[in-house]
């Protein structure tokens, strides 16, 4: 179990003039599994992108064990905090092992030689994403639940303690969700991982994480464990939809119904 | 806001990492082992195939030496190189032959070197200097110098260096909206590289007759009546621009898998980006202002240096050889196997065309990723 | 409409449909400023000439030295106004075929096919201007056309403005780098070669614009009954499919009037870039998207653009003269870049 903190204080972000975040505070458990939902365009993925100083805020901080991570050095930043990006790109001709092996940079300096601890990290990353046997495959080749296996697998070897991940589980079929979803839960469980992720489906987002934060255009709507979050008014409040919430029969976690025009009656 | 309690999940069924928190888990040893091993031998490997570029690079410039319109015995050769004077050879030598390689070499490596960085820095291969712009910031100065102002020699050359960084910095400004991206860096300079295009029209259209000569000499790329008064400037240039591109070739290689995927990795990106191009930049400049712009080379470097060492690792050092190799195999092409004499540029240009078709075929292919 | 989710965004950010009235008043504003500019460019000149004289050259005098100016003057401004037609017109028909803010003739390296033809016929074929010359360079235009846009719609995403547009640039470069390798080694064309290349409407005769004229009508028919499909095209392959409209038929078609207008331009003018892809936008920005009315738009546009470039070359540099296509590579290549900023990177 791993104890450091993430703290956000009244941040503003967007993207040139156009401002997403209007001034959320937020604090990250360590050693849990967030998961931030809301609507399309409503800031979800902006948050993750400021917290992980891609993205300066105009106002407000992001601190990491009280120092604010946009002062911090990336490389040593990139030491505690590890971000999988949405859509990273494959380089062409570059083999599995050697694309996870990437995850070391930030514990490499100009001239520093690869060394027998680069390695383990590595066996280990292959070991828990189960990627062994794809080490020598090019990522070109893959498929979209084995590439983002991978891409988890550079995350991990990267040995962070904080994992923040934007949409892990976009244009994979559910089955793959599920996997990619479990593999994070089994790192949060064996290693402590702080996890945090943008999530799209409510109900997959509700089952996996400990805790979920709900933004509504830029600011943040409501947060906690999902058996008290998800409810009836925090998904009219979110999406503008009417929903019928009922206990998952596998998980105890609330899952989510949505009602359309057709099947307002019993 | 409360912390959520955390109700256990039912039915994980993982195995491998086995509640182990270390990275050096006892399981992952033999993996590990593996993983080093066949590390190295992809190490040695290339290291081999660069040491092979190496020695072929030095081979090939013994032999343009040797060979031409007459030949001149390696030991003749070598004497001339200690700086002996041998009646005959000497002239030939050391003052058409010798400089000639040495320019050839430098500018070939320069191309290289620059083109290939260019090319991963945007993570394309159709996206080197001497298609987006980048050289047509020389060229346009290099005629309109020579056009209008008669310049010659060491001022158009100082003039191209100028006007070729600015016009970098200028394509990089454009493309700057809250953010540079590579793609628009691309489409910028494809539009600057438009406008200079008629800029040298213009000026062609109003050469008189021995200027235009001049001009079409210069645009052609050519190592010709090369002196150490042009080949200095080159000589300082890539020792310190290619030590600087060295440096960062671990961030470029980061960069490749995206700018978010990099900078998570610790890779300071703006910065990065930045220091690449004036490198490269420079080095395409000072290139260029010594032997004009040799067609294609700064693009068929970095696809033929990769498909030689291959895509795990950095191919700046390759590109640099491979781009020196065809500097001087194009020249010698050009000035002895065919029926008339031609610039070294028309000859790779000639070259470069279809591989350059087959490039964006295949490239385009793969999602235009590199 | 609104737009569609289906990844094809209907137009470049222009209104779908403008009002009635003020179409009607932005195309008399067009149709003034034309007869302004045709007025302009007939008198306005290197040698500056009396109102008296132009009066009697258009009566066909040619006894003064202005006269004769004058009437050098007219053969130019039909041509400049052909031109610039043919040119917007074309331009208009390439983005909307390609669904691509970018495309231009000259992008699409239209213009470098075209040279590459006539050099090889120059050449090796000793073809000398005539009704072959403009053939060979349609051929060519079309030819580079078709490649170009077979390469840059390979791979994922299509016809993307940066695939299209790299794709183009460099068919350009490698096809300058064979007209170069070609004309090195035959001295005997070079300077008939440089000649064409430099092209523009200065020393245009009205028989060479007869020899073009059958081509230019063509391709102006051809566009425009190929508005009506590219209002379609314009909802994306599938939905035009949907719609009933034969894509791959509405496709050639149109293809084959902007290939012709551009191949037959270049042919006689040279190379004239941006044109193409300049006028198209800001015909939008004053009419909407609707073909219909965008295509007979394009084409007072690009004359009027054309015709002005023409003037302002004369003027700027006298004594000598500054090639339409300089002018005209001024004006749009910051177009080019303009909407090359204007876009966000995932839709490039």
């Amino acid at each position: 179990m791993t104890n450091h903190t993430l703290l956000v204080e009244d941040l503003v972000a967007g993207y040139g003039d156009r401002q997403v975040l209007e001034g959320i505070d937020l604090e990250l458990l360590p050693g849990k599994v967030t998961a931030i939902v809301g609507a399309n365009a409503s800031g979800k993925s902006t948050l993750l992108r400021a917290m992980s100083r891609l993205l300066t805020p105009s106002k407000g901080r992001v601190l990491l064990d009280g120092k604010a991570v946009h002062q911090t050095p990336t490389k040593q930043l990139a030491r505690t905090l590890g971000l999988l990006p949405q859509s990273p790109l494959a380089p062409e001709g570059i083999t599995v092992a050697d694309l996870i092996g990437r995850g070391r940079h930030p514990h490499h300096g100009v001239f520093s030689r690869w060394s027998k601890q680069d390695d383990e990290a590595v066996a280990a990353a292959m070991e828990a994403t189960r990627t062994v046997d794809l080490a020598d495959r090019p990522v070109d080749e893959l498929s979209g639940g084995q590439r983002q296996r991978v891409w988890i697998a550079m995350a991990l070897a990267q040995g962070t303690d904080i994992l923040l991940l934007d949409e892990p589980t976009t244009f994979l079929d559910i089955s793959h969700q599920v996997e990619v979803l479990d593999l994070l839960t089994d790192l949060n469980r064996a290693r402590g991982t702080t996890i945090v992720m943008v999530l799209h489906d409510l109900n997959l987002a509700a089952r996996y994480a400990d805790r979920l934060v709900a933004i509504s255009s830029g600011r943040l709507c409501v947060s906690g464990a999902p058996s008290e979050v998800l409810n009836e008014v925090t998904v009219k409040t979110l999406f503008g939809m009417e929903c019928r919430i009922i206990a998952d029969p596998l998980s105890g976690r609330p899952h989510m119904l949505p009602i359309g025009r057709h099947h307002r009656g019993e | 806001m409360t912390a959520g309690s955390s109700p256990s999940t039912a039915g994980s069924s993982f195995t491998a990492a086995d509640g182990s928190a270390s990275p050096t888990a006892t399981l992952a040893r033999p993996l590990a082992e593996d993983l080093s091993a066949s590390r190295r031998r992809r190490v040695s490997r290339r290291a081999a195939l660069i040491a092979l570029l190496v020695v072929l690079l030095c081979l090939v410039f013994a032999l343009t030496l040797m060979l031409g319109q007459s030949f001149v015995p390696p030991g003749d050769v070598w004497r001339v190189l200690l700086g002996d004077d041998v009646p005959g050879v000497s002239f030939t030598v050391g003052r058409l032959r010798l400089p000639r390689a040495v320019l050839s070499v430098l500018a070939g490596c320069s191309f290289g070197f620059g083109g290939a960085a260019y090319q991963t820095l945007l993570r394309n291969p159709l996206a080197s200097p001497d298609i987006i712009g980048i050289s047509y910031g020389a060229s346009a100065a290099a005629v309109v110098g020579i056009v209008f102002f008669s310049l010659g020699g060491a001022a158009v050359s100082t003039v191209a260096i100028g006007v070729s960084l600015g016009v970098a910095l200028l394509i990089y400004l454009l493309s700057y909206r809250g953010g540079a991206s590579g793609t628009r860096l691309i489409l910028v300079g494809i539009g600057v590289a438009a406008l200079l295009e008629s800029v040298i029209a213009y000026s062609l259209s109003e050469a008189g007759e021995w200027n235009m000569q001049e001009a079409m000499r210069w645009l052609a790329g050519s190592v010709n009546g090369a002196s150490w008064g042009r080949i200095m400037p080159v000589l300082y240039a890539l020792p310190v621009f290619g030590a600087v591109l060295l440096s960062r070739s671990r961030d470029l290689e980061a960069l490749r898998m995206g700018d978010d995927a990099a900078a998570a990795l610790g890779v300071r990106v703006a910065p990065t980006r930045v220091t690449v191009l004036i490198a490269a930049t420079g080095l395409v400049a000072f290139a260029t202002a010594a032997a004009g712009p040799i067609s294609f080379v700064a693009f068929l470097a970095g696809p033929l240096a990769a498909r030689i060492v291959g895509r795990n690792g950095s191919l700046l050092l390759p590109a640099a050889l491979v781009g020196a190799l065809l500097v001087l195999v194009a020249d010698y092409c050009g000035q002895f196997l065919l029926p008339s004499r031609y610039p070294v540029g028309v000859i790779t240009g000639a070259l470069g065309a279809p591989y350059l078709i087959y490039l964006i075929v295949r490239s385009n292919r793969g999602g235009g990723t590199w | 409409m609104n737009s569609t989710t289906t990844g094809s965004k209907p137009e470049f950010g222009a209104p779908i449909r403008r009002p009635e009235r003020l179409r009607t008043a932005w195309l008399g504003a067009v149709l003034v400023a034309l007869v302004a500019l045709c007025f302009a460019s007939v008198t306005i000149g290197v040698r500056q000439v009396g109102w008296g004289d132009v009066q009697a050259a258009f009566g066909g005098a040619t006894a003064t030295i202005g006269q004769a100016a004058i009437a050098k003057r007219i053969p130019r401004t039909v041509m400049a106004l052909v031109a610039g037609a043919a040119l917007g017109v074309a331009g208009a028909v390439m983005q909307g075929v390609t669904r691509n803010p970018l495309a231009d003739p000259g992008i699409l390296g239209v213009n470098s096919g075209a040279a590459l033809a006539v050099v090889l016929g120059m050449a090796w074929f000793n073809i000398a201007l005539s009704y072959t010359y403009v053939w060979t360079a349609i051929v060519g235009a079309a030819l580079t056309a078709l490649f170009v846009y077979a390469i840059g719609s390979l791979g994922p995403g299509g016809a993307t403005p940066m695939k299209l547009a790299l794709a183009g640039t460099a068919t350009s470069v490698a096809l300058a780098s064979f007209i170069n390798a070609v004309v090195l080694g035959r001295n005997d064309i070079a300077g008939g070669v440089r000649a064409w290349m430099i092209g523009g409407v200065g020393g245009i005769t009205f028989d060479r614009i007869l020899l073009v004229l059958p081509f230019i009508v063509l391709g102006l028919g051809i566009c425009l009954l190929a508005a009506r499909p590219l209002n379609s095209l314009a909802l994306g392959e599938e939905l035009a499919t949907g719609l009933g409209e034969n894509v791959a038929m509405a496709r050639a078609l149109s293809s084959l009037g902007a290939v012709t207008l551009c191949g037959a331009v270049t042919a006689v003018c040279g190379p004239i870039g941006f044109v193409g892809l300049a006028v198209p936008h800001a015909c939008r920005l004053l009419v909407g998207v609707d073909h219909r009315w965008l295509i007979p738009f394009s084409a007072l546009a690009g004359a009027c653009l054309v015709i002005g470039a023409d003037v302002v070359g004369r003027v700027v540099a006298r004594p000598s003269e500054l090639d339409v296509g300089i002018i005209t590579a001024f004006v749009g290549a910051p177009v080019f870049i303009w909407i090359a900023r204007r876009r966000k990177v995932k839709e490039l």
